[in-house]
């Protein structure tokens, strides 16, 4: 089971209702996936500044971690979201800000970019979008994830998005049959992992391929190669989104496009409440394909 | 007529009012508006009733369907007229994976494209798609008849029985066991049959189509294919 939605809007008018048309889709796919849910959501860009989003436990005090990141109150405010704070820095403040984070043993950095905000909890998708008021959010584009788990426990580490790298982040439907040998290999090019998860391997995959210098698009190919198992990936990128079926096509999927907006679901169901849906070119993507939407 | 939408009636209560139909019902035509992608809608019915749906629909469309007739304006999910016994579905789409799996019985027209898998068991139903199907149509097909007009994915027929293909596009390959047979007189009058019920009476040349079946080295155990099964 488990549910994706993603929604990239062409329209900058439909921007300010971004997070209320995705919150409808991720509640729709509740049934497929009760145990967690996440959101990545891409929002205007400073310039020369870059979004941390940090997770702490239920009720956590950023204070002290706020104090320590920005002494003089000098950056714009910080967002606290339910159990996540997302901080705007300077680009040349990451690396120190990263290492305070990392020094906090009950934080956990979630996602960094110059646009991605990344939300995820346990529980049921449509009360964990209301937990973070995703029907509030604004952007461009954002991927939402429903969580049945198979593979690795229900743990908020658990839930999805994953983040992939700066401003990107994978979505998976399905399980990986070779994930622990994949993750051996990734151990020794120097990444480390938070789960036993076999989708945090598959996004520690593609920022090794990208890394390494391929583009989104062969990241996603290269994929086709080295995963074994059964997998629907809807990545996120900080213009766009891709979205890659397995050769075998195990796990459903679903497309739609208008005019206005381009989007993913696992099930039609989710695409229902679209302004135009019912015109819409509907259709589902062909196996092994990888499909990408990009917004210059 | 009746018209039911599912805006305002739940799918609970139009399956069970389906399903009390009985062969002499007089309530033969129903047209059903807002499906929004619900799953199993109209299915198992036991009725000569049409019934025609306003939009896409979700999974296992008109399953199990006995002397309906049901007609999808707009595309469906998977499983569409899966295990049909008879009457007859027509999807104006397309159709998503497994349609009409192991179907028994009657017809099922899709004039757009049918995604992978199409036909896998089909046991005696007839499938006509006007588009293309996705790889592994027909695997392991008992009966019946899977007319293609356009291409077909990889391995079709894989591990087929007695179900007899017509691909007239592409096949980028066949699966194990299934070959391309002598398209002979027989053949073509069966086309000319299923071409016609599916409404192309006359508008497709059955010649233009080539015949994939089973070669049965497959059927029954050989040590010499120990590798293959």
């Amino acid at each position: 089971m488990c549910g994706i939605v993603g929604l990239f809007l062409k329209d900058p008018e439909l921007e300010p209702q971004l997070g209320a048309m995705l919150a409808a889709m991720l509640g729709t796919l509740c049934d497929r996936g009760p145990d967690s849910a996440g959101f990545a959501v891409y929002g205007r860009a400073a310039s020369g500044a870059i979004k941390l989003t940090v997770r702490g436990p239920r009720d956590y005090d950023f204070t002290a971690l706020l104090r320590t990141i920005d002494p003089s109150g000098a950056l714009p405010a910080p967002v606290v979201r339910d159990t996540h704070l997302v901080l705007t820095i300077r680009e040349e403040d990451e690396m120190a800000a990263r290492e305070e984070i990392a020094a906090i043993p009950e934080l956990a950095l979630v996602g960094s970019g110059r646009r991605m905000e990344i939300f995820k909890e346990i529980g049921r998708p449509d009360h964990v979008a209301q937990q973070f008021g995703l029907g509030t959010m604004t952007g461009t584009h954002a991927i939402g994830h429903t969580r049945m788990a198979t593979e690795s426990a229900v743990t908020t580490d658990g839930a999805h998005p994953f983040t992939t790298g700066t401003d990107q982040c994978l979505v998976h439907n399905g399980s990986l049959s070779n994930h622990n040998g994949l993750r051996r290999d990734l151990m020794r090019h120097g990444f480390s992992f938070q789960t036993d998860n076999d989708t945090e391997v598959a996004a520690a995959f593609m920022s090794w391929k990208m890394r390494e210098g391929a583009s989104l698009d062969q990241a996603l190919s290269s994929s086709l190669v080295a995963l074994d198992g059964f997998y629907t990936f809807v990545v996120g990128t900080e213009t766009g989104f891709g979205v890659l079926r397995d050769p075998i096509a195990c796990k459903p999927a679903v497309m739609a496009e208008t005019d206005s907006w381009v989007a993913f679901g696992t099930e039609y169901r989710a695409l229902v409440d679209l302004p135009g849906i019912d015109t819409a070119n509907v259709w589902e993507p062909a196996p092994a394909k990888t499909y990408l939407w990009e917004r210059h | 007529m009746r018209m039911v939408d599912l805006s305002q009636t739940t799918l609970r209560e139009l399956n069970a009012a389906l399903h009390r139909l009985t062969p002499d019902t007089n309530e033969r035509y129903w047209r059903v508006l807002n499906p929004r992608g619900q799953h199993a809608i109209a299915a198992g019915l036991d009725a000569p009733a049409t019934i025609e749906i306003e939009g896409h629909v979700g999974y296992y469309c008109a399953g199990m369907n006995k002397e309906a007739t049901i007609v999808v304006n707009g595309s469906a999910g998977q499983g569409v007229a899966e295990n049909m016994m008879s009457g007859r579905v027509h999807v104006k789409g397309d159709a998503s994976q497994a349609a009409g799996a192991t179907g028994c019985g009657g017809l099922l027209v899709i004039d757009g494209n049918a995604s992978a898998r199409c036909g896998i068991s089909m046991k005696g139903i007839d499938i006509v798609v006007k588009g293309s199907v996705g790889h592994m149509s027909a695997f392991m097909g008992q009966a019946g008849n899977l007319v293609v007009l356009g291409d077909a994915g990889e391995a079709l027929g894989d591990s087929i029985y007695e179900a007899r293909l017509f691909v007239r596009g592409n096949v980028v390959s066949l699966g194990a066991d299934c070959v391309e047979k002598e398209l002979g007189e027989n053949h073509k009058a069966e086309l000319r049959k299923l071409l016609a019920a599916a409404g192309l009476n006359g508008a497709v040349e059955p010649a233009s189509f080539r015949r994939y079946g089973s070669a049965r080295k497959l059927y029954h155990f050989h040590f010499d294919n120990a590798g293959s099964y």
